[in-house]
């Protein structure tokens, strides 16, 4: 007992280390590795909570695929560091001590509450419960929707993200001044240029 | 260990998500904090699953997963055309938006 215990503790301080790293550090690229330690602390937990095949795909997706992909936009953008506390705004002022109020509202409805099973370990479960097979059982019967539906949205996402990120013909064809410059201090955003030289290549993204 | 650690570090992690989404402004760590909330909700469901008994709760945190990586290749995406198009890679001066 006193071990899952220790295993508890190791992958929340780890986990809480991870998320305020990912908010505190002021390099982008930092911020993307701390979220790694984050998902791998995170995926301690789930095994805790007997979810192995969740722990597993945390790792191989998450930690592997989605951070690698995040670290190739770093590396391609060139993160900068920033200053931490913005000069003005309200919202950047305020947001900490609403964050802050959702906490306290959140610990308070957990503690508080009148859930008696929130206070125990836990159902008994079998020993297979969180394994592939069951999860996999699952995902094909009670929730064979969801799944379709899932497997849609990915190619909608692939799809979308090959027209949003597709390089364009006019930006290529200008020579040294491609690469991009850092925006100065004050500068209002320039209006967007002609890009596509023939009919398929003019489709704009407005951001 | 009760259950309720469980939901009160997953509490802890998403409000530390929530406030770096209001108050960083590069757009890629935004999208970083808003990985760390939809992972506090994940633990949540987790442990709920745990609580219950139940597998039903892992598969929507499986879908929650799905819906992770859909925002985050859409967002990346937009993010790189941002840069394309030379845009300020600031959430405070994307404001074309604004109603």
């Amino acid at each position: 007992m006193w071990f899952e215990q220790f295993l508890f503790f190791v992958g929340a301080i780890g986990a809480l280390a991870g998320a305020l790293g990912v908010v505190m550090l002021r390099n982008p690229f930092y911020s993307v590795l701390a979220l790694v330690g984050h998902l791998i602390a995170l995926a301690l937990l789930f095994l805790l909570l007997h979810a192995e095949f969740l722990a597993a795909g945390q790792v191989v997706v998450y930690a592997g695929a989605v951070m690698v992909l995040y670290l190739f936009v770093v590396a391609y953008i060139g993160g900068s560091d920033e200053p931490l506390v913005p000069e003005s705004g309200a919202v950047a002022r305020l947001g900490p001590l609403f964050a802050a109020a959702i906490g306290i509202e959140l610990c308070i409805a957990f503690i508080a509450s009148g859930l008696k099973a929130l206070d125990s370990q836990g159902a008994d479960v079998p020993p297979n419960f969180g394994s592939p097979g069951g999860v996999g059982e699952l995902m094909l019967t009670d929730f064979l929707v969801a799944f379709e539906a899932a497997s849609y949205l990915l190619l909608v996402a692939a799809v979308g993200a090959v027209v949003l990120a597709r390089r364009r013909r006019g930006l290529e064809e200008e020579g040294p001044a491609v690469g991009p410059r850092p925006p100065r201090e004050g500068e209002a955003p320039r209006p967007q240029e002609p890009i596509g030289t023939n009919a398929d290549e003019t489709m704009e993204v407005r951001v | 260990m009760d259950i309720v650690w469980f939901l009160v570090l997953s509490a802890f992690i998403f409000v530390i998500g929530a406030a770096g989404v209001l108050t960083r402004r590069n757009p890629l760590v935004v999208l970083l904090c808003l990985e760390l909330m939809l992972n506090a909700g994940n633990l949540a469901l987790i442990s709920f699953s745990r609580m219950h008994g139940d597998e039903s709760g892992q598969m929507f945190a499986l879908i929650v997963m799905v819906i992770a990586a859909c925002e985050v290749v859409i967002g990346l995406g937009i993010i790189v055309a941002m840069y394309r198009n030379r845009l300020p890679i600031d959430v405070d001066e994307m404001s074309e938006l604004r109603g």
